[in-house]
């Protein structure tokens, strides 16, 4: 009925839609409604912004200030010393190094397999296509378990290597997929046909055709997988036993969450406790500024490469 | 997968996958029979279940708001803001939570003493243990749960919501008889997607949450594998715990998608 009544065009003459009639109740409903969404979403936001804002402000004020209470707004007793600190540490520089080479060989191994494994699997010639879509599906659902995959990578000698962080979780299904779709949907086999025509093999086709007309995917995989290997520290955890090889978030494990047990707050050296545990709270924030805050400064940019790729996950499913 | 087999021997590094003997069920019985067995199954329930019913909603709650903002510059603010903690790392959200809620300095009990209240020891008392991981779990994935769902409400056809207008339904039935019923299948297919995920869901933040003094609440069943079996080294005992886990995961899975389809919705197969 609603539909029947609905004329083109007709809401456009008039600049409001018409007034509703009936009670206050009625015209209240509206309104009150913008008011409740507009407070949930600033609740929200608060929520979200206040504790980053606070994690910055707090890096370079005075440790005592910020036990006292008086740290709310802005910076009290502004400071550098936890950042001087923490430039000056060995082993977060080297856990920076690590997590820098990690990010970049992951990430390169990553995009590689799942570009070409996702193209072929969206070539409807593959032979096994079906089978081997399956078979990587079925490790979606089930899986050997946390054991068996120490020791499968135990096995293979990869212990205590980069192998064993950037290997075990290069190829993710759910991306595959993606990618595999997104190749079905942008390259159509005409395409293919068309090349092969003029002499293109599959090698020169994928790279010299398929691959340029894929560059929002491409991006696509770029990103996540560099947030995600920047990010991981599992792998890490339960692969990595040598120190000079942990990647920056399993050093930032050890000095946030570890030391606060302790409180020793990763300032060893230090002569004094007192010293070293107000050195460590500013260390601590500091830790936090600066293996986050640059990603987030930089994601308003990329937004709209990260909303397609969940639009692209959320479609397919 | 392969190297699952050995939860149904006794795994021994010098006789490798295949050579080690084989116990069957021996070590799926022992978990059953084992004192810790209660607990631990009671807690992972208990957080994951707790987790879905309070998190699940409020994304969809989100973009049903988000969906009806008329400044685009808002919407677009509002969007970037609240999914963002999506890519702060579990370590660092960690981290977070020992340093603001900590009793000696964090900001959260500086509030408190700011009302007059005693200082809590958040992360050393048990009770707070699920609402700090639920509510610590909703500030970091809602915004970015949300934009599926947003994405399923700019599918919805205008023109429904311009007639309904004309016919005079306000937002709150807009939202009521269009868009809710618009984005039903897409609920309908998470919320089983959730349920299959039930054992699964965040077994690295619980690791990184547990201190001595929270394990009462805080051991799963994920957390209990990785410190027997890598830390103990009984690697065929936790790797049987771990097949349980997923077994109970895959059964759960297929009941609800089967509890779907009997009602009449979408499902995954």
């Amino acid at each position: 009925m609603t539909q029947a009544l609905f004329q083109p065009g007709a809401r456009l003459s008039t600049k409001k839609p018409p007034r509703t009639p009936g009670t206050w109740r009625e015209r209240a409903a509206d309104p009150m409604f913008n008011v409740i969404a507009v407070g949930i979403l600033l609740v929200g936001i608060i929520a979200i912004i206040y504790p980053l804002y606070f994690i910055v402000i707090a890096s370079v004020s005075e440790p005592n200030e910020i036990l006292n209470g008086n740290v709310w707004l802005w910076p009290r007793g502004f400071t550098l010393e936890g950042y001087q600190r923490i430039f000056s540490e060995a082993s977060i520089m080297r856990g920076f190094a690590n997590s820098v080479l990690y990010t970049v060989v992951g990430t390169a191994i990553s995009v590689a397999t799942i570009l070409g494994a996702g193209y072929a699997l969206s070539r409807k010639d593959l032979f096994g296509r079906t089978f081997f879509t399956f078979l990587f599906i079925l490790t979606m659902f089930i899986d050997g378990g946390l054991i068996a995959r120490y020791l499968v990578v135990r096995e293979l000698g990869m212990l205590d290597t980069i192998w064993a962080v950037v290997l075990p979780g290069a190829v993710g299904v759910w991306n595959l997929i993606i990618a595999r779709s997104f190749f079905e949907g942008n390259i159509p086999d005409e395409l293919r046909e068309a090349a092969q025509l003029d002499g293109a093999n599959d090698f020169r086709f994928f790279f010299r055709i398929a691959l340029p007309l894929s560059k929002p995917l491409i991006f696509l995989m770029i990103m996540i997988h560099l947030v995600a290997n920047w990010n991981a520290f599992f792998d890490a955890l339960i692969f990595l036993n040598d120190e000079n090889k942990y990647p920056l978030q399993l050093v930032l494990r050890n000095v946030l969450i570890q030391s606060t047990v302790t409180d020793a707050g990763g300032a060893g050296a230090l002569d004094s406790y007192a010293a070293a545990q107000r050195l460590g709270e500013l260390i601590k924030y500091g830790m936090i500024v600066i293996s986050t805050i640059p990603l987030l400064i930089v994601l308003p940019f990329m937004q709209k490469h990260f909303t397609q790729g969940a639009l692209l996950g959320a479609v397919k499913s | 997968m392969y190297g699952a087999q050995i939860a149904f021997r006794n795994y021994n590094p010098a006789l490798g996958f295949t050579g080690s003997p084989w116990v069957g069920l021996d070590h799926f019985v022992r978990f059953v029979q084992s004192f810790q067995f209660g607990r631990l199954l009671e807690n992972t329930l208990t957080i994951n279940a707790l987790g879905l019913l309070i998190a699940f909603p409020i994304p969809i709650v989100l973009a049903l708001i988000v969906n009806q903002l008329s400044s685009p510059r808002f919407k677009k603010f509002t969007q970037t803001v609240l999914y963002a903690p999506n890519f702060i790392s579990v370590v660092v959200v960690v981290g977070m939570i020992f340093l603001l809620f900590s009793p000696r300095a964090g900001v959260v009990n500086n509030v408190i003493a700011l009302f007059g209240g005693e200082p809590v020891f958040f992360m050393g008392d048990p009770d707070w243990f699920r609402p700090l991981y639920i509510g610590s779990d909703i500030w970091q994935n809602a915004g970015f749960s949300m934009i599926v769902y947003l994405a399923a409400l700019t599918a919805i056809d205008p023109s429904l919501h311009e007639a309904a207008r004309v016919d005079g339904a306000n937002k709150w039935q807009r939202i009521w008889h269009i868009d809710i019923p618009g984005i039903m299948p897409v609920i309908t297919i998470l919320f089983i997607l959730a349920i299959g995920n039930l054992f699964n869901l965040g077994f690295e933040k619980v690791l990184l949450m547990q201190t001595d003094l929270n394990l009462p609440t805080s051991e799963v069943i994920q957390t209990y594998v990785y410190k027997a079996g890598l830390q103990q080294a009984q690697f065929s005992y936790s790797a049987a715990i771990g097949l349980f886990n997923s077994a109970i995961n895959l059964v759960l899975l297929t009941t609800f998608n089967w509890v779907a389809k009997r009602a009449g919705q979408s499902t995954l197969w």
